[in-house]
């Protein structure tokens, strides 16, 4: 467990450096100065700009001194946002994209779990076709429209919520609802498919055989196992979720790092959209760990396997 | 004759010789194949047909590519054309769907955007899946150390967030169709490579690719004759389920600024626009987009899961 641990940790480290040199050359591979469009700036205001920036330096002297600073967690300054750093919109952001994108996740994995372990009980009964269907639009109703959608009918037609904005557990039902759908639906039906497996194999017959509860059967004998599929993917739905962020901070103007990550595509804000990247990355780099993780605890095959590897 | 005797001898003596009677030889039914022997295809294609859901979302993507063919030559409106004095009409008779702020006309414009969606899908699932078949078809094929690296470069890339990663490429390229299509195959591909590899290690070490490379067959026509056709159903449930998230990215993409531009159309694009009109009341400027993007999506899923199910040879009955 250790080595394999350890093995990760490279490979994660390894990975996030290929992120951040694919990501710095690509930036710095964009055609003209950031500051190109500001036709009044003289060049000497220009030339301090460029050397406040490191922009006058050569590109491997300032890929350098950019791994320097973010080995002490240093992103940059802002081009466009004087004299705020990557640092400081990260540190407001962070925070405010952590609790959306972690109670998506709650509400995401025990619905989507619940809906379909329902499903799978109630195999090609009513329920099952119900809530398959609601997996399916789910799965194909893109975020953003979904959000629209809430808006229009439970904020403007409807007012029950507010529009936009994050400041109480009120504000947060609509862009969490929107938010949600897509990865419940997904986990919905990965859970209603290992569920259905599962339930038809020899163990779950003979604990039916047993006497034990159905709840007692569902609960702590089919559905761990049934559960492992679906951790698999948590990895990758908590990168859409980070990824759907950004469209759901944009519509609900939530004063979020997704906010300022599409407001600076727009600016064309080069450190800031790098320095977020790489956060992101780092994000979810580090999920993908916590997943595989997950996966040795909820398997203890799995661990066994390992050491018969070596 | 020897036999016989000793089988008599083992009957019990009750029985008379009489009793005895040959089997009259009938047609024998059982023999008969009921069920005709139908090809993997045609047995797959029968399945798909019965799935009505599956079908209902083919059915709407037929419906679609007629309309992203002739919905702009039936309508008497082009895209471009804004007439400011016919800004935010509802549906009627003239405009079907509405007019936009700046009076263009809401259907033509939708029937544009089925055209991109359409487009953007069909070319990333294609560009996947040429890399990707070419990619993982050898890796699997070859093995070994080969194998070893090819996918450890695989899983760097996967490991990559897929809309973050075209988001940057967009960012470095600029907006654009062909931009969007370079940016979604980037690590688009990665999916497909390994499912191909997958198929492609298993059904390797098959006896009849064996007895092919027995007659000297060049490993590119093994691959091609051999291996290729029989993952050809996990490839195209890949396909079908690629089209869509690409459609949802484009969508994505343009909503957030990044991907088509004016005056081109895209759904992305309008319900972007529509976005502003939650609080006007033109709700067809959002509405429209909004639910061809939707139901588009939701053809291709169902479409795609039906063919899972129907390509399935476990699933044969």
């Amino acid at each position: 467990m250790k080595t394999y641990f350890f093995k990760r940790l490279i490979a994660m480290i390894i990975t996030l450096w290929l992120i951040i040199t694919g990501t710095f050359f690509l930036m710095h591979s964009v055609p003209g100065s950031p500051f190109n469009e500001e036709r009044t700036t003289n060049e000497q205001i220009q030339k301090n700009l460029e050397s406040y920036y490191q922009l006058d330096k050569p590109l491997l002297v300032q890929y350098g001194n950019y791994l320097m600073a973010l080995v002490k967690f240093d992103l940059g300054p802002s081009i466009k946002k004087s004299s705020q750093t990557v640092n400081d919109l990260l540190g407001r952001g962070f925070p405010v994209s952590f609790e959306l994108g972690f109670y998506t996740l709650i509400v995401a994995i025990i619905s989507g779990i619940t809906l379909g372990v329902v499903a799978a009980l109630r195999h090609n009964g009513i329920i099952d076709y119900l809530s398959m269907s609601i997996a399916v639009l789910g799965i194909s109703i893109p975020n953003f429209v979904l959000a629209t959608f809430l808006i229009q009918q439970l904020a403007v037609n409807i007012p029950i919520f507010p529009v936009a904005t994050w400041s109480s557990p009120k504000h947060m039902v609509l862009p969490i609802l929107a938010l949600a759908t897509g990865p419940m639906a997904i986990i919905a039906r990965l859970t209603r498919t290992s569920m259905l497996e599962v339930l038809t194999q020899d163990y779950i017959k003979t604990a039916k055989a047993k006497g034990l509860s159905p709840v007692k059967i569902v609960f702590k004998h089919a559905l761990r196992n049934a559960l492992l599929p679906v951790v698999t993917v948590l990895g990758s739905l908590a990168a859409s979720i980070l990824t759907g962020t950004f469209v759901i901070e944009k519509i609900f103007a939530i004063p979020g790092m997704g906010k300022y990550f599409v407001d600076s595509i727009n600016n064309r804000d080069y450190p800031v959209i790098m320095g977020t990247t790489i956060f992101y990355s780092a994000i979810l780099i580090f999920m993908l760990l916590l997943v595989d993780l997950a996966y040795g605890v909820l398997d203890p095959r799995i661990k066994l396997h390992k050491k018969e590897a070596k | 004759m020897e036999l016989r005797k000793y089988e008599k001898q083992n009957i019990s003596p009750d029985v008379p010789d009489e009793w005895f009677v040959p089997l009259i030889k009938r047609n024998s039914e059982a023999d008969v194949v009921v069920r005709p022997s139908l090809s993997y295809w045609k047995d797959s294609w029968y399945r798909l047909l019965k799935n009505k859901l599956a079908m209902a979302g083919m059915v709407f993507l037929v419906f679609l590519t007629i309309l992203a063919i002739f919905g702009p030559m039936i309508s008497p409106h082009s895209i471009e054309t804004q007439k400011l004095t016919m800004q935010n009409l509802p549906p009627s008779s003239k405009f079907w769907f509405g007019t936009d702020d700046l009076g263009r006309d809401v259907f033509t414009r939708t029937c544009y955007g089925a055209r991109i969606s359409l487009f953007v899908g069909l070319m990333a699932a294609l560009i996947d899946f040429l890399i990707g078949v070419v990619y993982g078809g050898v890796a699997g094929y070859k093995g070994g150390r080969t194998d070893n690296f090819m996918m450890r470069f695989v899983e760097i890339l996967y490991g990559l967030p897929y809309l973050l990663v075209v988001i940057l490429v967009m960012v470095v390229l600029g907006p654009g169709l062909t931009t969007i299509i370079i940016a979604l195959s980037i690590t688009g591909w990665v999916g497909m490579a390994r499912i191909v590899r997958g198929q492609v290690l298993q059904i390797k070490n098959y006896e009849f690719v064996l007895a092919s490379k027995t007659f000297g067959t060049k490993t590119a026509r093994i691959i091609r004759k051999n291996l290729l056709p029989n993952t050809m159903g996990p490839i195209i449930v890949q396909m079908t389920l690629t089209i869509p998230s690409a459609i949802f990215a484009e969508a994505f993409l343009s909503f957030i600024g990044l991907g088509i531009q004016a005056p081109h159309a895209s759904w992305g694009v309008m319900a972007n626009d529509g976005l502003s009109t939650i609080l006007s009341g033109y709700w067809w400027r959002l509405f429209f987009p909004t639910l061809f993007i939707s139901l588009t999506m939701f053809a291709f899923n169902v479409l795609g899961d039906g063919l899972q199910d129907a390509l399935d040879p476990k699933l044969r009955r």
